[in-house]
């Protein structure tokens, strides 16, 4: 089976919804160690997306990830928004004219993803950003190719490797981002970029849970 | 939350329709793409100046444009950086023929916004330079941060810069001005309160009534330090002895001092910090031969203070008593 334009509509349509619901818990992760507004970018950049959707639910799944990403870059602001938009962008690129999506043609979208965000963002693994969820995600999806395992299986492991990488940003000293002019005062605290990341991730694994 | 708006949502709108209404003689607000330019603009043949950043900081940037400052100014989300298409915009509105500079704030995602912006800006043919502030000296400048934020330099520089702008100098030589201003220039912040974003509904952190955070961006991004409230004078001094320790400052310096308010701090305090700040250059033997005292980069309702330095030649002296009209800011005309 493979990931169909549809899912990837869905996909699209959930994370709306789970950045909605956790909108004000992205805000107060933001407060502690930032400017307390990285949930109201998210949810008005995806309720921007969600108003797009009647134009491209009919196009190719590169154009619905482009699409998203340029909706964001043009609404959410902040850092959030040239990341997430070029995520988005860098995996529409990846998927131009494709219908469906194997296994591997997502785990190569979210790793071009990935290399879009550490160009854009300069961080490294260990920094207490997004990428501190997504490489670990991305690492689990290549593993998982490797063991052959079913889509849904994957994508779980997947999402699971950015839970786990999200929650391993609470120790860390923030080197990049406005959490970082706290210094050792960002230790204890949940990265909400690395959070955000975990829920988008995890609304694909959910979303496309019947997809073996 | 006690605030006199209507809804979050509206905030900037609303503001911006009001600038609208009081300006109109000065400036042009254009929306969706949110931005405000100089009501004469373009002007062909001077270098267009550019700045932006989230809103929640007036009169910053909105109220700094008009003649002998800003061409345009580009108002993101409270506390959020503008996105790129706000900055394409303005720079192709500005754009005389002679280039375009953005004055960037060094925040993360203002960074990325501008960048991404001034790419684009490029590729449709316009000359754009970028020079970003980064004056607080309560940040640690290291690999390891994002390096210091741009704070009251920034108001400095789009004055010098605009001016310079006025006098036809190249975009090269009115990035220059802005370059100086921000090696010459170092500030910093401390707050008394916190201040509440209006989409968030409550204070950014909290702030006991007998405590101070020092070292305070202006996003009610909490401080490095956290202490016992103590006497203004002692405040002061120590704003005062990170920055002068940080540039090597000879006796007999020339510097502008420029006392702000973060919004919620009455001019009567300002005058009492001034007062200090003055005493204490003096007794470094340094000159203040030019002063700005008021609310001009602010944090929402947040009561605080920061203070700046800036070294000045000849050359910025002329620059910062050029003529001025600009909604915030405005002599010699």
């Amino acid at each position: 089976m493979s990931i169909t334009r549809d899912d990837a509509l869905a996909w699209i349509k959930a994370v709306a919804g789970v950045i909605n619901t956790n909108s004000t818990y992205l805000t107060q992760l933001d407060a502690a160690i930032g400017d307390a507004d990285h949930g109201a970018n998210m949810d008005r950049g995806f309720k921007a997306v969600l108003n797009k959707m009647p134009e491209i639910s009919d196009k190719d799944i590169g154009t619905i990830f482009k699409t998203t990403g340029m909706t964001l870059i043009s609404t959410v602001g902040g850092a959030g928004g040239p990341l997430y938009g070029t995520f988005f962008l860098q995996a529409g690129t990846k998927t131009v004219g494709k219908m469906e999506l194997s296994l591997s043609d997502w785990a190569e979208a979210l790793e071009s993803a990935l290399s879009g965000v550490l160009m854009r963002g300069k961080a490294e693994l260990g920094d207490k950003t997004m990428v501190d969820a997504l490489t670990p995600a991305v690492n689990a999806l290549k593993q998982a190719i490797k063991d052959n395992q079913p889509i849904n299986k994957a994508l779980g492991l997947s999402a699971e490797a950015a839970k786990a990488g999200m929650e391993g940003t609470i120790p860390l000293v923030a080197r990049k981002g406005r959490a970082s002019y706290l210094g050792e005062r960002s230790a204890g605290h949940q990265d909400p970029g690395a959070t955000s990341t975990y829920l988008i991730l995890n609304a694909a694994a959910e979303t496309w849970k019947e997809v073996a | 939350m006690k605030k006199l708006i209507n809804k979050p949502e509206d905030v900037v709108r609303e503001e911006l329709e009001g600038i609208a209404y009081a300006h109109g003689d000065l400036v042009k607000v254009h929306y969706d793409p949110n931005f405000i330019v100089r009501a004469d603009g373009p002007i062909k043949g001077k270098v267009g100046v550019i700045s932006g950043g989230g809103s929640g900081h007036e009169p910053m940037h909105g109220g700094f444009v008009g003649m002998g400052m800003l061409d345009a100014a580009c108002p993101g989300a409270v506390f959020t950086s503008p996105t790129p298409d706000q900055m394409l915009e303005a720079t192709k509105a500005v754009n005389g023929g002679a280039g375009v500079l953005h004055i960037v704030k060094n925040y993360t995602g203002d960074i990325m916004n501008f960048e991404m912006a001034a790419d684009l800006a490029r590729a449709e043919g316009i000359e754009v330079e970028a020079v970003v502030t980064d004056d607080d000296v309560a940040v640690k400048d290291s690999l390891y941060t994002a390096g210091r934020r741009g704070v009251g330099v920034t108001v400095l520089a789009e004055k010098l810069c605009g001016a310079a702008a006025e006098q036809r100098r190249s975009l090269k030589d009115v990035a220059d001005v802005c370059r100086k201003a921000k090696n010459l220039g170092r500030t910093m912040g401390m707050a008394l309160t916190s201040c509440t974003v209006p989409h968030v509904g409550k204070p950014t952190f909290d702030l006991p009534e007998d405590q101070m955070e020092i070292g305070i961006g202006i996003h009610g991004e909490p401080g490095r330090v956290r202490m016992p409230l103590k006497p203004v004078d002692e405040i002061v001094e120590m704003l005062m002895e990170p920055i002068i320790s940080d540039i090597p400052y000879k006796s007999g310096d020339e510097v502008l001092l420029f006392v702000n308010g973060m919004g919620g701090t009455p001019l009567v305090e300002l005058y009492i910090i001034y007062r200090k700040a003055y005493e204490i250059a003096n007794k470094h033997g340094l000159k203040v031969v030019r002063n700005l005292i008021g609310p001009y980069i602010t944090s929402l309702e947040m009561a605080g203070t920061s203070i700046t330095l800036l070294k000045m030649d000849d050359d910025m002296l002329k620059l910062w008593d050029a003529p001025v009209k600009t909604p915030g800011l405005r002599w010699g005309v």
